[in-house]
């Protein structure tokens, strides 16, 4: 292999091997135009153009059925400032934001640890033995249809023939006996943010095992001779090594829960008792396709896009404030 | 003992040891037993509602009502009979392996395509075309939900499984270019160029050399691409309403609307059991390689 061809294959997206160019045959231009051509057509007129349209309609009063459409401005904006359903849902959808990612990280990287590092601390073999059945079985939930996994946790929540309740009253807890979980305002979000973590806890634990593993063993071998102990080591060295994919799984955790709508579609298709688990995904869904106001259903969506890129861009100023670029060199 | 009193004290013991026995010490022993017992409990937590789905399956409504736990007097095949006719799964699980089996090869052909002119070639206006297609990642399908409603319906699209397969195909498509983009600038130039020499033209360049190159990174972009589609909701439930051609999504979704007293519980578990088994054929098979995709790199 060349050191040219390495070269050129190390370098950004940005710049192409200069090796093909010029000949621009007959042979090359078809097949560019049809290699390029056809998935770029499909692409924007099925993706690029809805997403620019959305924008436009945003700012019009499209009812869809009618031919007319009007500019408003930013009169749909305006109206969902006041429209307490989607501040109810957006309220719910902060909430998941919040708990979602930290709740689901937090265990992971319990579990991650308790994998890598746990049992035998010397040597070239670390971490718990036989842990990969726990890697195995954590992951299944991730490649369940999200609307399955809601399916199958509204009937474990069942007040009276659920297994929940089924275990609590067995164990003697016989409060339980007939406990609503998603039928009660006090714990309905709750489950079901449950219900969500229980899906994606395995992925984040399989991607937290590879990356502490990926840190080279001599520096554990250096904290363990300095003294420090699994817990010290765990907060001073391995969260600061793989902080990066800690961001990285917080910002799709983050995606998810400004998401949530098949799950919550599953769990509690109305919205919960007292709308406590509708989400924005719900509100828009029901305001285009039930009620037909699509200028201000698209409002929604464009609401939502901008709360999930800032949401994006603040993960990453703060994992940038807290000091990510002096890891940087490793 | 907990976890934490026992840790502290833990590197001090392990320091008086001589380095590399073999034995574990009594403090790494302890916080192994404390590791498998946290991580048993939650493997009992992911296995324990599939498991109850499983035995609920086979059991009356009313059983379903008597008791989470008890076995069913008679396993009730007829539960999976009654969901495959009566609550649409069979049709719709048809209508999913086809949905999802076209859109796959198309969006895997279309997908290499793209990304082998995009990582291989220099023209004007590559690099906004890649950013073209990295933009789709970046924001939520319900941006874009209602305006694609009307694109699908001007095209005759709407309710239809062609339209839904050409909008599964678009949606996977910026995550399958993304991936593969990268995995074709590995692949080493030589190759390409001897063909070329040997009279090879591009088409025949990319079908009969670079194509078969890239298979190990086609694979493990198809299996999440299969994932992604199979388990899809928001698109077919907004763009594919006509109940005949729903897929398993929307028909298991139904039972979730409709639960009721009426419901035919043995039957809804019936049906998510049929819903997971492809899944879990796929994941029971490529599970190392799920596994190290999502290690490799920060899949989405």
């Amino acid at each position: 292999m060349s050191t040219s061809a390495q070269a050129t294959r190390a370098t950004a997206p940005g710049t192409t091997p200069r090796r093909r160019r010029r000949r621009w045959t007959f042979d090359k231009i078809s097949f560019m135009a049809v290699f390029l051509g056809v998935p770029l057509i499909i692409y924007v007129v099925f993706v690029i153009s809805p997403f620019i349209q959305s924008v436009y309609y945003s700012l019009t009063d499209w009812g869809g059925f009618s031919t007319t459409m009007n500019f408003v401005g930013l009169a749909n904006f305006k109206a969902l400032l006041t429209d307490d359903l989607f501040l109810t849902a957006l309220r719910n959808n902060i909430i998941l934001l919040i708990v979602l990612p930290v709740f689901t990280i937090v265990v992971a990287l319990i579990f991650a640890s308790l994998v890598t590092v746990a049992g035998s601390n010397r040597g070239s073999v670390r971490g718990l033995h036989n842990s990969s059945f726990y890697r195995v079985v954590s992951f299944f939930p991730y490649v369940i249809p999200g609307v399955v996994i809601g399916l199958i946790w509204a009937q474990v929540y069942d007040p009276s023939s659920g297994l929940l309740n089924g275990v609590l009253t067995k164990i003697g807890l016989d409060q339980f006996q007939s406990y609503p979980w998603i039928g009660d305002e006090r714990t309905a979000l709750a489950a079901s943010i449950f219900a969500m973590a229980w899906g994606g806890i395995g992925f984040y634990m399989v991607l937290f095992i590879a990356a502490i593993r990926g840190i080279e063993p001599e520096l554990f071998e250096a904290m363990r001779i300095d003294g420090a102990g699994r817990w010290k080591t765990a907060m001073h060295l391995t969260m600061p090594m793989i902080r990066d994919n800690i961001q990285t799984a917080y910002i799709y955790l983050g995606i998810a829960a400004l998401d949530g709508f098949v799950f919550m579609q599953a769990l509690n298709p109305t919205g919960g008792p007292n709308n406590s688990t509708l989400v924005m995904g719900q509100v828009l869904f029901r305001t285009a396709f039930e009620h037909g106001k699509y200028g201000l259903a698209t409002a929604m969506g464009v609401a939502l896009s901008i709360v999930t890129l800032a949401f994006s861009a603040l993960v990453f100023l703060v994992n940038r404030l807290l000091g990510a670029e002096r890891d940087v060199a490793r | 003992m907990t976890a934490t009193t026992d840790l502290p004290l833990e590197p001090t013991v392990a320091r008086s040891q001589p380095e590399r026995k073999v034995k574990d010490t009594p403090g790494e022993r302890a916080s192994a037993g404390v590791a498998h017992v946290v991580l048993i409990i939650w493997s009992i937590i992911v296995i324990a509602p599939m498991l109850w789905t499983l035995l609920s399956s086979f059991k009356t409504s009313r059983e379903i009502f008597a008791s989470p736990f008890k076995l069913p007097a008679v396993p009730q095949f007829v539960n999976y009979v009654n969901a495959w006719q009566q609550a649409g799964i069979g049709r719709a699980f048809i209508n999913t392996v086809i949905v999802v089996g076209v859109a796959m090869v198309l969006v895997m052909m279309l997908g290499s395509m793209c990304s082998y002119v995009l990582a291989r070639f220099q023209f004007f206006g590559r690099r906004a075309i890649y950013y073209l297609m990295l933009s789709g990642l970046t924001f939520p399908v319900f941006l874009a939900i209602v305006p694609l409603f009307y694109v699908l319906k001007n095209f005759g699209l709407l309710n239809t499984l062609p339209g839904l397969i050409i909008t599964y195909v678009a949606f996977a498509l910026p995550f399958t270019v993304f991936f593969l983009y990268a995995f074709f600038r590995t692949l080493p130039y030589e190759l390409a160029e001897a063909a070329a020499i040997d009279g090879a033209g591009e088409w025949k360049t990319f079908f009969l050399v670079m194509l078969p190159m890239a298979r190990p990174g086609i694979a493990s972009v198809a299996i999440f691409n299969f994932l992604g589609l199979w388990n899809q909701f928001l698109l077919p439930v907004a763009l594919n309403t006509t109940r005949s051609n729903w897929v398993l999504a929307q028909a298991v979704a139904a039972f979730a609307s409709q639960a009721g007293y009426r419901t035919d519980f043995g039957m809804l578990f019936a049906s998510v059991i049929i819903t997971i088994v492809p899944v879990l054929v796929v994941y029971v098979i490529f599970q190392r390689q799920l596994q190290a995709s999502v290690t490799a790199g920060s899949l989405k």
